[in-house]
């Protein structure tokens, strides 16, 4: 809450606006890129609330659970949309209608912890504060007038800005404060969040585990070959003054 | 053995192979105080096979057109075989590729390895370092990403900019109206064929021309004015094996750099791999911000650092004019420079405050690059914009006023 407080935004100025994601303060994600269990609890809030909407089509069910060693049962659990392990984790969507729906392309999000980062998403889904003013009823924090509902309201509740005026007489966002309690606590929710957010940075670059693993023994490696072939030098340019 | 030996004569009745191995190799007389700058030549050498060897794997798996190119660029990092590690090598790759670069051109101005008798090492080096510039231009439109798309979009229409035929050259350049499907396979073409041939070819020429005048080094002494009774240069040493066994060492340690890039931070915090990129092209939707990848980004300020019109010449065009002045302006560098001697180590504080600042200059234009336009930015990529050409303009002033010290006769070493 203390540090949505910071998450000032300037709304009033059209030429102040803040552009997605510039200039607002992003919670850091805590989020652990070797914790398998939380990837895998990350994936069931995914399949349960974003992927009737955002597909993940460079990622394939098969992968997912080899990575996050899930069993067939999980598997299965999370396998909705399709029978084949092999397939790739699209949704039913159609693509057209749902532009019109939602006023905007509706996007994959296999990369999105990339391009986006973890941060942002992280506070993003903490971000949602109701406003009347728009299609859906909310608004949020670092993606000022974004398309999408508050999916996750269920479980956050529904909060609400509190806003003050600034010494130029603008209407400013202060802070967000709860006005509809949900199912799950502040410290539950901001834990289901970052679950979900770890396990969109495993589905963003699949390998980054075993990459930074390799690196090690690569290294390692390289570091012995530096002292041999240093050795060598040393040893070749003795009679060089 | 003599089966080897006899091979080799073989070869030799019908090819100079031999001599092109004493030429270049054995009986090719380094200077043997080369210092820590001297590995970025080699190294260079080492990142361009790199890039060929994981670019004919990636061309393997690579669609070029708009409507596959991101997803098979995905393809590769997900589904093929260690394809996330070829795809990581060249992406690093490209960008160590120009620090290496940057590095080997830094070592040729402070030790004066332009000046007579390398004026044409220099210039053919300065034609491959825009062969590689081009190169990356081309290679970074195919993974298809926003930051792909709106790139060349940016630098395609500054052709538009020129008077009269602009228009028709950015559509000709395109080969549509857009940056499109069109452009995209073109560039592939470019990219994967035409510049490398044209980059091979002049590293070849690089290497001979050097070999032919015979490397500098950090005294900028000649050491073929000093010759032992069998002609062999008295502070030269033979490149194989002194050179390559050193080299492999410089290897072994700029590898372990690489690696720590590669395995660790492969997007080098949206330096080496910009986040926008890893959104699919679109053509519908500008991102707030544009930067080229840094290795432009000093000349991408100096563009747009220029803000005013002179007669028929709108600010556009002669910002395009400046960038490329300030590419094209290396080549002069040894007719610019009048100082009697090479190296920095016998230069005057002219010279050395020159290099300094122009050090200061060439990095906050990179900074400058990166960020968006501000008033203060834009004064700020001015001022470093005039001290970057007066860096050359004045030079030959600066280098003729500049007081040096003597030169030793033999190369020192430590």
């Amino acid at each position: 809450m203390k540090k949505l407080i910071l998450a000032i935004l300037v709304t009033a100025l059209p030429g102040f606006a803040v552009a997605v994601g510039g200039g607002v303060h992003l919670d850091p994600a805590p989020i652990d890129t070797g914790d398998r269990e939380s990837q895998a609890r990350g994936a069931l809030t995914y399949v349960q609330y974003c992927l009737g909407c955002h597909s993940l089509k460079f990622m394939r069910y098969n992968r997912l659970a080899a990575d996050l060693g899930l069993d067939d049962e999980q598997l299965k659990a999370l396998m909705i949309s399709t029978d084949k392990p092999g397939d790739t984790i699209v949704n039913a969507m159609p693509a057209k209608q749902a532009e019109q729906w939602f006023g905007t392309k509706i996007p994959d999000l296999s990369l999105v912890s990339r391009s986006r980062g973890t941060d942002w998403l992280y506070t993003y889904l903490r971000g949602f504060y109701a406003d009347p003013s728009r299609p859906l009823g909310v608004n949020n924090l670092v993606f000022k007038d974004v398309g999408m509902p508050h999916v996750l309201w269920e479980l956050q509740g529904l909060k609400q800005a509190v806003y003050t005026t600034n010494e130029h007489g603008q209407k400013v966002l202060e802070r967000l404060e709860p006005s509809l309690p949900g199912q799950l606590s502040e410290a539950q929710y901001d834990q289901q969040v970052a679950d979900l957010v770890n396990f969109l940075d495993y589905v963003g670059e699949p390998i980054k585990q075993e990459r930074q693993q390799l690196g090690f023994w690569v290294l390692a490696f390289l570091v012995i070959f530096f002292g041999l072939s240093y050795a060598l030098k040393k040893e070749y340019w003795r009679d060089i003054h | 053995m003599n089966a080897l030996k006899s091979l080799v004569g073989w070869i030799d009745d019908r090819f100079p192979l031999m001599a092109l191995w004493n030429d270049h190799l054995a009986k090719y007389y380094a200077p043997k105080n080369f210092n820590f700058w001297y590995f970025f030549g080699s190294l260079a050498l080492l990142v361009l096979v790199l890039q060929i060897g994981t670019g004919i794997f990636l061309a393997m798996h690579y669609k070029p057109s708009a409507e596959e190119a991101f997803a098979s660029v995905e393809y590769i990092m997900r589904d093929v075989e260690w394809g996330w590690l070829i795809r990581y090598l060249h992406s690093t790759g490209a960008s160590a590729f120009f620090v290496v670069v940057y590095l080997h051109m830094f070592r040729g101005l402070i030790y004066g390895s332009y000046k007579q008798p390398r004026e044409l090492v220099w210039i053919i080096g300065m034609l491959i370092y825009l062969c590689l510039m081009a190169e990356a231009f081309f290679g970074y439109l195919l993974p298809w990403g926003q930051m792909s798309f709106w790139g060349a979009q940016v630098i395609i229409s500054l052709f538009g900019a020129i008077p009269i035929v602009g228009e028709e050259l950015a559509i000709w350049i395109r080969g549509d109206f857009v940056v499109s499907d069109a452009t995209l396979n073109r560039f592939y073409a470019f990219h994967i064929v035409l510049v490398p041939l044209i980059l091979l070819g002049l590293v070849a020429a690089h290497i001979m021309a050097l070999h032919e005048v015979g490397s500098n080094n950090p005294d900028g002494v000649e050491i073929k004015q000093k010759k032992d009774e069998n002609g062999i240069p008295l502070d030269g040493i033979p490149f194989h094996p002194y050179y390559t066994v050193k080299d492999i060492a410089g290897v072994a340690g700029f590898m372990i750099f690489f690696a720590l890039i590669l395995f660790y931070a492969p997007e080098m915090g949206g330096y080496f791999l910009e986040y926008a990129n890893f959104e699919p092209a679109d053509p519908l939707k500008t991102p707030e911000h544009i930067a080229p990848v840094w290795y432009f980004t000093p000349y991408y300020a100096i563009l747009r650092a220029v803000t005013i019109d002179i007669g028929p010449l709108n600010s556009k065009v002669l910002g395009v004019m400046a960038m490329g002045a300030a590419t094209v302006i290396f080549f002069a560098l040894p007719w610019l420079d009048r100082s009697p001697v090479k190296s920095i180590r016998y230069r005057g504080p002219l010279f050395k405050g020159a290099v300094t600042i122009f050090v200061i200059v060439f990095f906050t234009l990179g900074f400058l690059g990166t960020q968006p336009v501000t008033p203060v930015f834009t004064v700020m990529s001015q001022v470093c914009s005039i001290l970057y050409f007066a860096f050359f303009l004045l030079m030959p002033i600066y280098t003729k006023l500049d007081k040096t010290k003597p030169v030793p006769e033999r190369v020192t070493f430590k």
